[in-house]
């Protein structure tokens, strides 16, 4: 399988605390990647050093190489905003924009950046809301608020905003912690589908949702990837104690 | 035993009477102003008062036209430079500047709202009125924007502050840079809370007469240049009620309560947004 991202020696600091602790690792294309591991060992903080999401955080320092194809995206000539582009993230939390209506939230990416063509529009709405399976539950109210939605039509509505702007990764930071199972089993199924163009990447607490969703498996321990591999492998016959321990809920 | 009941009701009485007494005295001065004004000014009140400017001592009548536009427009002027000083300071605290320079404006301007508002009238003398040889327009609302200013900024920053963190992350990890995030997301959001503090630092700044008093110096004629000394509604009350004549003492409660009302007015617009649903 083709690469689409590759860690190599990522560091991250916050302040003195070391949060990620050399990590490489190559997230393959066209597929899904989980990242799983107890809380606090560093999933949040890797994910959101694949979009620069630390630049705002005035206390992180990440050192390393991010390659994207072949651009390391952390190259000084490389503008931040032009990775985010190419990488696009989906929320723990569902955060669609709460002042604008569903219609809008859809191509907030292209109305944020002024670049939304009038005649696009509409073309773009349906087709993304159809691909996160939402056109059906609101296509007669477009032009309501999104917070009228309920939290798993939210976390779609946020799914779809994301692929409309194209993407090539989708970042997901337990995109179901906040749903419940129905709205969960949708989400799944999406990500499902996601694959086939774009390379997805999730971190979720939730084990069964792993090995449901993902390819391939990452094991973070206090700040150290402990293993990769297949899925299927991680999830029968990992190769290290501390994986099993954790995916057979012995650990502590 | 049986007794207690009856002492906590009375106890129950006695403070409830108490807070009551406590919210009269709070609300008394307000209406005792409010009514006085009411009564001195009122019946100087008629169209003169807005369209005439103010008599040469003797002859009767006259208003306080060149006092309300002179008002209007240094507030409009000290609002072009505090309100952009005041948003711009406080977009760079919450959103760029994470940083040491960024306590030390913080410290400044809470310093600034501290100063006595003569003080900064004498610092807009100093600084404008000796150099340019003469009380201006222009020193009026520089000194008017020195006190906006600081109230400005803070109210913007604890608005700005309540985005939520998760609304600028969705913007920019949809590829939007931070500066139109700033701009279409969380200022957008923090609106109406910006809104309401402008009018109230204009409010404040409306009633301001110490730091007029050596800047535009006051103007019993309409003013043609904006380096020339002008009128202000505050600095003709002042200056009317000192005077001996019982007409201008009139004239002055008139003044007064068109300020009153003025103040009134942009507290309760201040409100009005204040309240209004706040997206976040
Ligand atoms: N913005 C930040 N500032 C300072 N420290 C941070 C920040 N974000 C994360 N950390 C630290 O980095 C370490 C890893 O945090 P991270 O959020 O990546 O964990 P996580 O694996 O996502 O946990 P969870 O499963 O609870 O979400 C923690 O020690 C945390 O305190
Ligand atoms: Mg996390």
């Amino acid at each position: 399988m083709q690469t689409k991202v590759t860690l190599e020696n990522l560091n991250v600091h916050f302040g003195s605390n070391h949060a990620v602790k050399d990590v490489s690792l190559d997230f393959p294309e066209n597929s899904v990647t989980a990242i799983i591991g107890p809380s606090g060992c560093g999933k949040s903080t890797v994910l959101r050093s694949l979009n620069r999401m630390h630049d705002l955080v005035p206390s992180a320092r990440v050192t390393g190489r991010i390659m994207l194809d072949n651009t390391d995206i952390y190259d000084r000539a490389v503008d931040p905003v032009a990775v985010r582009r190419r990488i696009g993230m989906v929320f723990q939390k569902p955060n669609p924009f709460p002042a604008m209506s569903i219609h809008d939230n859809v191509v907030a990416g292209y109305k944020l950046t002024g670049s939304l063509k009038r005649s696009d529009a509409e073309d773009i709405v349906e087709s993304c809301l159809k691909r996160v399976a939402l056109w059906d539950e609101v296509k007669d109210r477009l032009k309501t608020s999104a917070m009228d939605l309920s939290g798993g039509q939210q976390q779609r509505l946020c799914i779809a905003r994301t692929i409309a702007v194209q993407p090539e990764v989708i970042l997901m930071d337990e995109p179901c912690s906040a749903l419940d199972p129905i709205a969960t089993l949708k989400i799944e199924e999406l990500i499902e589908e996601l694959k086939e163009q774009y390379t997805v990447i999730i971190v979720t607490h939730n084990m069964q949702q792993a090995a449901r969703v993902s390819d391939s498996t990452a094991f973070f321990y206090m700040g150290e990837l402990i293993e990769f591999g297949l899925t299927k492998k991680i999830f029968t016959t990992p190769e290290k104690r501390q994986t099993e321990d954790y995916i057979t809920g012995r650990f502590g | 035993m049986k007794r207690t009941p009856s002492i906590r009701l009375i106890k129950n009485g006695l403070m409830t009477l108490l807070m009551v007494a406590a919210t009269l005295a709070v609300l008394a001065p307000l209406g005792i102003i409010f009514v006085h004004i009411l009564k001195m000014g009122a019946s100087s009140i008629s169209l003169d008062f807005f369209t005439q400017i103010p008599k040469p001592t003797g002859e009767t009548g006259g208003g306080m036209a060149n006092g309300l536009a002179g008002s209007t427009i240094m507030i409009a002027m000290s609002s072009l430079i505090g309100l952009p000083v005041g948003i711009l300071g406080a977009v760079y605290l919450t959103e760029y500047g994470h940083n040491r320079f960024a306590d030390a404006i913080r410290f400044s301007a809470d310093v600034l709202a501290g100063v006595p508002s003569i003080i900064t009238g004498m610092v807009a003398y100093t600084l404008l009125v000796v150099p340019m040889k003469g009380f201006s327009a222009l020193a009026g609302a520089v000194a008017l924007a020195l006190i906006m200013i600081p109230i400005v900024l803070r109210t913007t920053e604890e608005q700005l502050k309540l985005v939520p963190g998760t609304l600028r992350e969705a913007s920019l990890a949809l590829g939007v840079p931070l500066w139109r995030t700033t701009l279409q997301v969380t200022l957008a959001s923090a609106r109406t809370g910006i809104i309401t503090g402008i009018l109230l630092a204009i409010a404040r700044i409306a009633g301001e007469t110490a730091p007029l008093l050596f800047t535009a110096l006051g103007n019993q004629f309409w003013s043609r240049k904006l380096t020339e000394p002008m009128a202000a509604i505050p600095l003709q009350i002042f200056n009317f009620a000192i005077a001996p004549y019982e007409d201008w003492h009139k004239l002055a409660w008139a003044g007064a309560l068109v300020l009153v009302v003025i103040m009134f007015s942009l507290s309760l617009a201040a409100r009005y947004f204040g309240r209004q649903k706040r997206y976040s």
